[in-house]
């Protein structure tokens, strides 16, 4: 007994500073989440339940309830979300598999592509788009004296604008993480596929799909949630006919000066992005979805 | 031999080139696999062993050259209608199956009854004694466990040619030597010609029927493990298999002389004046006595002595300057003694265990 513990107090003591360093380490960026997180988040939240009058109120959540124009709001929001989750897959997902299959040089000259306009500020992108898809758009100009099409489309102050710009600006943050996943797929999992007789079709669908599908989903979880938060792109190329929670948002503070309704909105999209979360975390290893899978 | 040898195929390759930019991966190869052989392609690393595997599997396609499976012309068939069992050096098992999903894949590919599916798996995962493993993920695997259900995987559905990509290179030794008897025996009782590529010489000599050396994109020697041994035919095969000491002979009329010494040998002596005699390590003796007539004695001196735990290593330079190895049993305290470093030693090499080929590079 006598001898075992030589120094123990000592070493004990060491590792507790140690831990308190890394602590101090951690604590601008945890100073920071609380400032700029948590303490808003939690005003916003008190600010919800404030009525007209200054006083304790439930009724910034009720108006949501009793106006039809808030449900057809949220319902937008959703169906604008999932469009445009679903145009990102259908584009990207081939994109990935393309680039996934390039020699590494290509692949880079490709991921820059992808990068390239992510770079770009979102503003610029989105007016860019207005310019071109507009009535006397280049796109519907081209198209015209091509013989496309005879009239001008409307393809900008609407659901087709929106569709457009956002798919535009979300398609990396799904492009991203399925090629991630794609690379990380050994070749040999292919050549054995084929080896044990599966033609490339079946190869694909059996082996590569399935492997890819950690990325896909994580890709798509990220757009979905952005996409129900996106506020400039369908503000600028919606034309003020496509409204989204954002802009309800907006136009409670700038028009109406309604900082509880605001706010009531706020908590009720976070409760749902919240609750999107919680259940894509049920069918998904969280794991899996940062490229910890393999 | 066991009864399902006769659905086994041989392999007819002739004449397979194949290059990357102006290196010879494969420099006109042609070879013979016996129906129901096990055959090792062996070699360095970059020899071309591989390429030839996956020209067998169809995975690299070459420049020319011709492939048959029994009569069979393969070269141009796609891997997927080949029909042979592969096992890859990482195993190469589906992750996101369980072990009964990976054994069963081919099966369902080839559009097999549930149920017959459910037998087969069971039989498989049986003969490589993982049997009710089938509802295992991949990751809970051990090593060795992975390498078994690759190897089940590779074989449930009958295939009449094996192909093995170092299978056991990821395993420790001890499970490496155990697993190398068992696909020994996993050959003998299931008898399909079996093309088997390592770089692990001893691995290569235990297991196979047949070795080929593979050297530059070309074999070397196709032999027994035995003939390959005590017979190498070229310097590279003699360097490549086991330790050896290599003399160089110098030739005048009919007599040979080799580390300062008239030779005597038993074995043909190659063509050429340019000739090297090589010995192997355990061959040679540290003689107390008078030697025969039929043992070359060579006086050397002792420059170092290593212990080895099963065996000592002795170094020791020849009157002529050149160094060689010596290698015995340790027994008891025989290692106390043995001569030390600066002492004369006496070294007897039989006639028999003399091996001449012709010293030039390749």
């Amino acid at each position: 007994m006598a001898t075992t513990d030589i120094n123990a107090g000592g070493l004990r003591q060491d590792e507790r500073m140690e831990r308190l360093k890394l602590f101090g380490l951690a604590s601008p960026a945890l100073l920071l989440v609380l400032v700029i997180l948590v303490i808003p988040v939690g005003w916003l939240f008190y600010v919800s339940f404030v009525g007209a009058d200054g006083s304790f109120s439930l009724e910034n959540y009720e108006r949501m309830i009793e106006r039809k124009s808030y449900a057809r709001i949220f319902q937008t929001t959703f169906e604008v979300s999932i469009l445009t989750t679903g145009l990102c897959i259908l584009i990207g997902y081939p994109l990935a598999y393309f680039m996934s299959q390039l020699p590494q040089r290509l692949a880079n000259l490709c991921l820059l592509a992808v990068l390239l306009p992510f770079w770009t500020s979102l503003l610029v992108r989105t007016y860019a788009w207005l310019v071109l898809l507009q009535k006397q758009g280049l796109v519907n100009n081209w198209a015209i004296s091509l013989g496309l099409w005879d009239e001008p489309l409307k393809m900008v102050h609407n659901l087709n604008g929106t569709l457009i710009g956002m798919v535009h600006i979300m398609l990396p943050f799904l492009i991203l993480p399925t090629y991630g996943a794609m690379k990380a797929i050994d070749r040999d999992y292919l050549k054995a596929a084929s080896n044990l007789g599966a033609s490339p079709r079946r190869a694909f669908w059996t082996v590569f799909f399935p492997l890819s599908t950690p990325g896909l989903f994580a890709g798509s979880l990220m757009v979905f949630v952005l996409c129900l938060g996106f506020f400039v792109t369908p503000a600028i190329l919606g034309g003020g006919r496509v409204i989204l929670v954002s802009m309800k948002i907006v136009s409670n503070i700038e028009l109406f000066v309604n900082w509880g309704a605001a706010s009531a909105l706020g908590v009720v999209l976070l409760a749902m992005t919240i609750v999107v979360l919680w259940v894509a975390s049920r069918f998904l290893n969280l794991d899996q979805m940062t490229g910890g899978g393999h | 031999m066991s009864d399902t040898n006769k659905d086994a195929l041989p392999i007819t390759v002739r004449n397979v080139t194949k290059t990357y930019g102006n290196v010879y991966a494969l420099d006109d190869v042609s070879l013979d696999v016996k129906s129901g052989e096990f055959l090792t392609l062996l070699g360095p690393s970059g020899s071309g062993k591989t390429t030839l595997l996956m020209v067998l599997a169809g995975f690299t396609r070459p420049d020319c050259g011709s492939l048959k499976f029994g009569d069979e012309e393969m070269i141009r068939k796609p891997p997927h209608l080949r029909d042979v069992g592969m096992v890859f050096q990482n195993y190469a098992l589906f992750p996101h199956m369980t072990v009964e999903g990976n054994v069963g894949y081919p099966l369902r590919l080839r559009g097999v009854s549930k149920q017959d599916v459910a037998t087969r798996v069971e039989r498989a995962l049986d003969t490589v004694q993982l049997g009710g493993y089938g509802g295992r993920r991949i990751t809970e695997l051990s090593g060795g466990q992975k390498q078994r259900v690759a190897l089940a995987r590779s074989i449930v559905f009958e295939p009449r040619i094996l192909l093995m990509d170092e299978p056991l290179s990821a395993l420790d030794k001890k499970l490496r030597d155990r697993m190398q008897i068992e696909l020994r025996h996993l050959h003998e009782q299931l008898g399909m010609t079996t093309v088997y590529v390592t770089h692990d010489q001893r691995e290569a000599l235990t297991m196979s029927d047949r070795v080929a050396v593979v050297n530059h994109g070309r074999i070397m020697q196709l032999a027994g493990p035995q003939e390959l041994y005590d017979r190498p035919e070229n310097k590279f095969v003699a360097d490549f298999i086991g330790d050896s000491n290599f003399l160089s002979v110098t030739r005048e009329g009919g007599t040979l002389t080799a580390g300062g010494v008239k030779l005597r040998t038993s074995c043909n002596v190659p063509e050429g004046d340019s000739l090297a005699l090589m010995l192997r390590p355990e061959r040679i003796h540290l003689l107390e006595d008078a030697a025969d007539d039929e043992t070359n004695v060579f006086d050397a001196t002792v420059t170092e002595v290593v212990y080895q735990g099963e065996s000592f290593l002795l170094y020791a330079k020849l009157s002529d300057g050149s160094e060689v190895a010596v290698r015995g049993a340790i027994r008891a305290d025989t290692f106390a003694g043995l001569p030390r470093a600066g002492a004369p030693v006496r070294l007897g090499l039989a006639a028999a265990d003399t091996v001449l080929i012709a010293d030039r590079e390749g």
